[in-house]
């Protein structure tokens, strides 16, 4: 091949492509880094946004708890036999207070009694009573338990390397004490079981998610019972059955508003219509489900029907050739070929939902629960509200309290979704 | 999914098509159809089509495109239900009996007039669930035993059982285009259909598949009654016994393929087999 187009003027058509080809591949390559600059920059915010939530949510997941030498006197106590401790009798708040007297003999007026006594979990009396009912035959006798610490000298311990000195509401005196403890090596950092195992509670050394994740569980649960199968259906029923005409164009420019609509409204509607027309529980999960599934249910409708439309009409011709009914075809063929898209459909409005808070506070799933729910009729509150109702809580530990809540929504989030992609993975394999 | 475009460009206007050429009654008819008209919307699709198709025969439906021979094809068994526009207008017979009469369950039509469509099109489950389908949902087995042997002679009668006889579980979906058009073939003749409507079921094939599947036709018409939409006017040679030549929605010549290939009466007829268009 020799190249004497070269020295011409006019160029061939090889060299003018060959020209573009450049300035081509040079767009190419721009439009390449700046996608991977924007996708980057995505995961880095997420990145933050993660480390900064685990950060502030370790100290919730741990707990200090102190050794306390507990005198089961049965003056103290007023009561004499191992019957009335499993009665549930005696004065234990006394027997608790004597007993940390007695550990700090040096304590002595009113003042600096209440402030050593302030160092203890309000819950503490209620765990040396749970220790004598489990152990009976102490009664009378002194011995060690471990007692929570208040929520002040907890978050004292996890900011400071060494107790000792003042810190925002520790004196210096209860800095001495616990100090003291500290050395004689009473002091134990344990797992925060509670946060796990118990609900709400003022003290956010008792305060636990696990009624809030009830509620998210049985509002959640509600929510798919009632939106999967209507809207599946409704989708079905709109694609696959109803006829063209403007009643059905206008059903479907309603449901795409619908989903437009702020969710609040849908709290209102719920708050005038379930609650008060048909008189059901405040604060209920069932009335929580109801009122996310109005607000889920269009964005079902509307994946469901796309990846209904998706579906090859081939397959439909295949099974209506056939003499299938058209029953047959929908819920036989097309049906099972949508899935996959209708579950991605649902699992984009269940994560809507288990994230929304605002309609739930109109309809009194704001309320402070202390019970975990049993039921979908018992008042319940979800994480989110409960993230809201802990940040806005003025206790410093409450923010541990909060990121860990975070947390825990994101890990629900994360098996609802893994769950979601495993069944999806299983009707996509079946094809 | 029907193309309606016409292919008017192609023609000359001045030659008339007033009256089917040719003979459109069959001595032993399976289904017969009068005067039909068919319109979507308010394009007319059909104009005045009248015509037989004998039993245990093989009718060829051949024509340029957007001549409606598929619309009238799927008039046979109402598949034309499913395009809310599309009205069909006439008198169609299988057995004697209207098949568009309002007491009429188009489902229990579709049993007796199965289709085989252009594009193979296997549901993407098992080759033995493809076949066992349309048994199961019509009844036609009591048992699991039943069930197996319809599948097999089925699936011998297409063709297809020695090349997937151990693989009967594996994906319809994953055998060859021409397996595949077998495959549907063997899913149609599984609900023992009376007849059996083809629309272009060879199109999408390469020549030995294709092979495979007209010599398959041939045999099958000892049982069942074809009719076959086909582009490829050898196609409509080799393995039919009656050609209809449709164009722009009439149907301008019928007679024995012979005939119609050696000896066409009508101009159009003869221009379109001589290659002149189409």
């Amino acid at each position: 091949m020799t190249k004497q187009t070269q020295t011409s003027a006019e160029l061939t058509t090889t060299e003018k492509v060959a020209f573009s080809l450049k300035k081509r591949h040079r767009k190419e390559k721009r439009f390449q880094w700046m996608g991977r600059l924007a996708i980057g920059f995505g995961f880095m915010l997420v990145l933050i946004l993660l480390t900064d939530i685990f950060i502030k949510a370790m100290p919730a997941f741990h707990q200090h708890w102190v050794k306390l030498e507990i005198d089961y006197r049965k003056d103290w106590m007023k009561i004499d036999s191992s019957e009335s401790v499993l009665a549930g009798e005696g004065s234990y708040r006394t027997t608790l207070k004597k007993s940390i007297y007695q550990m700090f003999p040096e304590v002595k007026d009113r003042k600096q009694k209440r402030s050593l006594f302030a160092l203890f979990s309000t819950n503490a009396e209620f765990t040396i009573k749970n220790y004598l009912m489990e152990n009976p035959k102490v009664l009378g006798k002194k011995v060690d338990v471990f007692v929570r610490l208040d929520d002040d000298i907890d978050t004292y311990l996890k900011s400071v390397n060494m107790p000792g000195e003042e810190f925002s509401r520790v004196n210096q005196a209860q800095a001495g004490w616990v100090l003291e403890l500290f050395e004689l090596k009473r002091i134990e950092k344990r797992w925060n079981t509670s946060f796990f195992l118990n609900g709400d509670s003022r003290d956010p050394e008792l305060a636990g998610v696990k009624g809030a994740l009830t509620g998210t569980l049985l509002t959640m649960l509600v929510t798919l019972l009632l939106s999967f199968p209507l809207g599946v259906a409704a989708a079905l029923y709109l694609e696959e059955f109803a006829p063209k005409n403007r009643w059905t164009d206008l059903i479907e420019v309603n449901i795409n508003n619908l989903a437009a609509v702020p969710s609040i409204i849908f709290g209102l509607l719920g708050l005038a219509v379930i609650i008060n027309m048909f008189g059901l529980p405040r604060s209920a999960p069932l009335v929580g489900g109801i009122v996310l599934t109005l607000m889920t249910l269009p964005t079902i409708i509307i994946a469901s029907r796309a990846s209904i439309k998706a579906v090859p009409p081939s397959i439909r011709e295949a099974a209506l050739g056939l003499g299938a009914s058209r029953m047959q075809t929908a819920f036989g063929h097309v049906l099972p070929i949508a899935m996959p898209g209708i579950l991605t459909g649902t699992i984009i409005g269940m994560a809507q939902a288990l994230g929304e808070t605002a309609p739930l506070l109109m309809i009194g799933m704001v309320a402070f629960i202390v019970d975990i729910p049993g039921g979908i009729t018992d008042p319940a509150t979800v994480l989110p509200v409960q993230i809201y109702l802990w940040a806005d809580s003025p206790e410093r530990a409450f923010l541990a309290k909060t990121s860990a809540a975070i947390l825990v929504l994101l890990s629900f989030l994360l098996v609802m979704n893994s769950i979601a992609a495993f069944l999806r993975k299983k009707f996509e394999k079946s094809l | 999914m029907i193309d309606l475009s016409s292919s008017e460009s192609l023609v000359s206007d001045d030659i008339k098509i007033n009256k089917t050429v040719g003979n459109i009654y069959a001595d032993d008819a399976k289904m017969s159809m009068r005067n039909v008209n068919v319109f979507y919307g308010e394009k007319q699709a059909i104009k005045d089509v009248s015509l037989d198709l004998a039993k245990n025969q093989v009718t060829a439906l051949i024509g340029p495109s957007g001549c409606g021979k598929s619309t009238f094809l799927r008039c046979l068994n109402r598949m034309n239900d499913t395009i809310p526009i599309c009205r069909v207008e006439g008198e169609l017979k299988l057995d004697g009996d209207d098949i568009y009469a309002k007491g009429l369950d188009p489902v229990l039509l579709r049993a007796r007039v199965g289709m085989v469509f252009q594009k193979p099109n296997p549901f993407p489950k098992s080759i033995y669930d493809n076949v066992a389908y349309g048994p199961k949902i019509h009844g036609l087995a009591t048992n699991k035993a039943e069930l197996d042997e319809i599948v097999v002679t089925s699936l011998q009668r297409a063709g297809l059982f020695n090349e997937v006889k151990d693989r009967l579980d594996s994906a319809g979906t994953g055998l060859s285009g021409g397996q595949q058009q077998r495959l549907c073939i063997a899913r149609t003749i599984a609900v023992s259909p009376e007849v059996i409507l083809m629309d272009e079921p060879a199109s999408a094939l390469d020549p030995i598949a294709t092979a495979v599947i007209e010599e398959l036709i041939d045999e099958l018409k000892e049982k069942y009654t074809i009719a076959i939409v086909t582009h490829s006017m050898q196609q409509a040679a080799r393995v039919s016994q009656t050609t209809a030549y449709f164009h722009m929605g009439q149907l301008v010549e019928v007679g024995e393929t012979d005939q119609i290939f050696t000896n066409p009466s009508h101009e159009l007829t003869e221009n379109y087999i001589t290659g002149r268009f189409g």
